[in-house]
């Protein structure tokens, strides 16, 4: 397992992580689009030089023969950004992967309004939707490094293709070696009887703890869960969480339709229905610019976050 | 050139494969004929002399395997890997039956000898590059990639973009082919998208091409012979043939794309085509 003190980048870490899972398991290979220098995969190509594959700009055949090789007994994790690891190749990931049966993992960089500079061409919000579309994929967004790094081997050890949506830039560090840190197990992060506030990636995890401090000063307890894997779902702590407080907030660094808000209320429709309510983006492409104006553009704050909640508290 | 005994085998075996072909379309009504006649000599030729296989092993790893791209034309190498003994002849009245193993377009999770799943045109070819390259990978010095795209399927983009990829990889161990059948499902592909110089496209994109009779089983297997001794590229044999070639009903038709076949026409187009052949 990686040291994640080591490093100050969430694409360091990841391509640290699947080097580290290469160097016990000779079926695993990296293929990118391209975007090596971005990800940082050159570190994998240095370790592992006949293991790694520059396709070239050629995302959807990337894809496809990544279903190839699998069918041959490798493990490609394959690379690139966001938006076009899901919409590029959708086609090639559902038939030459998903119906296939084979087992490739796929690693998303730069989610939602983290995109920044690269702007509206390249800002992914529909991205969970899709994957979720697959049926064969586990989903997950860590909100720090040492989550994403326990998290990678997990997803090869479960046996099935995945999605992993990840900056690249700047890190959180928010758990230690020792926590507990399980695919498909959410953290619940403050106790709260109030109101949960289920969210996903960092940026919306750290949104929602800022939103926790500032509803704690109006005698509010928030409860936050970090919804680190969205497939498999931990029905049980969103259940849990729900009954106790019967308010719920979901927030995510995507798009309403298809995302992780209607995944928590279509199944608290049926199980637990409680009051509720979603940060994320509407009917809205991307922008360019940097983060800090990204947030307040699309609401992505901790005020925006504080008035939902008491507005949900109201009703 | 082959020897006579073995022509004389493999042009039995193409006229049973295309009989039981006509067969399996038949027993449920309709499918794609066209495309399924059009690349007999080739699969016949593959499985029953170059291919490494083991029809009781299909999941033998180090096997030779193929990638039917234009997947449409499952029908027919169903009816090759029946004979093959991968699976009961029986199952070729199935096509397309409620819970069937024999889906109109070919699927790996589902048919045994089936290498890789193909339907949306494209990705076969990615999915061979990816094999062949997974072979290297692997070690498996002696195992070879082949392929069948579509003429018409090579109007997708990604058949271009797995060339490339093919190419920059100096993949050897790939051997892919061009059905050449100037027809696709709207009709002929000079009339909707022209596939010039096929041959050459190849060529710049780093591979080793031929252009051959793709019914004319010589041409076939010298070809073949001369891709695996020609070292540090991809190969494409683009083979000419006739959409529907020994459906005669469909010979020259536009529309043969996807044919209905009912009883009447079966045994008249059988009759006919041994009868061509001069006797079964």
């Amino acid at each position: 397992m990686i040291a994640v003190k080591d490093y100050s980048n969430y694409r360091d870490v990841v391509v640290a992580a699947v080097a580290d899972l290469a160097e016990s398991h000779e079926d695993v290979v990296f293929l990118d689009a391209d975007l090596s220098s971005c990800i940082g995969s050159t570190a994998f190509q240095k370790r592992f030089p006949e293991r790694f594959t520059n396709c070239g700009i050629a995302e959807a055949n990337m894809a496809a023969m990544a279903g190839g090789m699998a069918s041959v007994g490798l493990t490609p994790f394959i690379h690139s950004f966001g938006c076009f690891a899901s919409r590029r190749d959708y086609d090639q990931l559902f038939i030459s992967v998903g119906y296939t049966g084979q087992v490739v993992h796929v690693i998303g960089s730069d989610p939602g309004i983290t995109a920044q500079y690269n702007g509206g061409t390249h800002m992914p919000f529909e991205d969970i939707a899709l994957f979720r579309q697959i049926p064969s994929f586990n989903i997950i967004e860590p909100s720090d490094g040492e989550s994403l790094a326990r998290l990678v081997p997990q997803l090869y050890a479960a046996g099935k293709s995945s999605y992993i949506r990840t900056p690249r830039k700047g890190i959180n560090v928010r758990y230690t070696p020792d926590d507990e840190i399980m695919l498909g197990k959410a953290i619940t992060l403050t106790e709260g009887d109030d109101i949960a506030i289920v969210a996903t990636g960092c940026v919306m995890v750290d949104t929602a703890l800022e939103a926790t401090a500032a509803l704690k000063d109006k005698g509010i307890s928030a409860r936050v869960i970090d919804l680190h894997t969205i497939r498999p779902f931990d029905a049980a702590t969103i259940e849990k969480a729900a009954h106790e407080t019967g308010h719920v907030i979901v927030c995510e660094n995507g798009r309403r339709a298809g995302g992780v808000g209607e995944l928590v209320a279509g199944h608290l429709a049926q199980t637990c229905p409680v009051k509720m309510d979603f940060l994320c983006v509407e009917d809205r492409y991307g922008e360019v610019g940097p983060l800090s104006y990204l947030k307040e553009s699309f609401g992505f704050t901790a005020p925006v976050l504080v008035d939902k909640a008491l507005k949900l508290l109201s009703k | 050139m082959l020897d006579a005994s073995t022509l004389q085998m493999l042009k039995k075996e193409a006229l049973d494969a295309r009989i039981k072909t006509i067969e399996c379309i038949s027993s449920f009504g309709s499918g794609h004929i066209g495309g399924s006649m059009s690349i007999m000599e080739t699969l016949v030729y593959l499985y029953y002399v170059e291919m490494r296989i083991r029809p009781e092993e299909p999941d033998w790893e180090e096997r030779d395997r193929l990638v039917l791209s234009k997947g449409h034309a499952g029908p027919a190498l169903y009816a090759v890997l029946a004979k093959k003994g991968f699976f009961p002849l029986e199952w070729l009245g199935t096509l397309n039956k409620g819970g069937t193993k024999l889906p109109s377009h070919v699927d790996m999770t589902k048919t045994p000898g089936v290498d890789f799943t193909a339907g949306s045109l494209g990705q076969g070819i990615s999915a061979a590059v990816g094999i062949a390259l997974a072979q290297r990978i692997r070690g498996f010095k002696d195992s070879w990639t082949y392929a069948i795209v579509g003429d018409g399927e090579s109007q997708e983009g990604e058949v271009w973009e797995a060339a490339e990829v093919a190419g920059a990889q100096k993949l050897d161990n790939l051997i892919a082919f061009t059905d050449l059948n100037k027809q696709q499902l709207d009709g002929y592909t000079d009339d909707i998208i022209p596939m010039y110089h096929l041959k050459e496209r190849y060529e710049t994109f780093g591979f080793d091409a031929y252009e051959v009779d793709g019914h004319d089983f010589n041409q076939v297997a010298d070809a073949i012979a001369s891709a695996k001794s020609v070292k540090g590229k991809p190969h494409m044999i683009i083979l000419n043939t006739v959409k529907s070639f020994g459906y005669i009903p469909g010979e020259g038709v536009k529309g043969n794309h996807s044919m209905s076949i009912n009883e009447e026409t079966r045994k008249s187009a059988i009759d006919a085509l041994v009868d061509r052949e001069g006797g079964r």
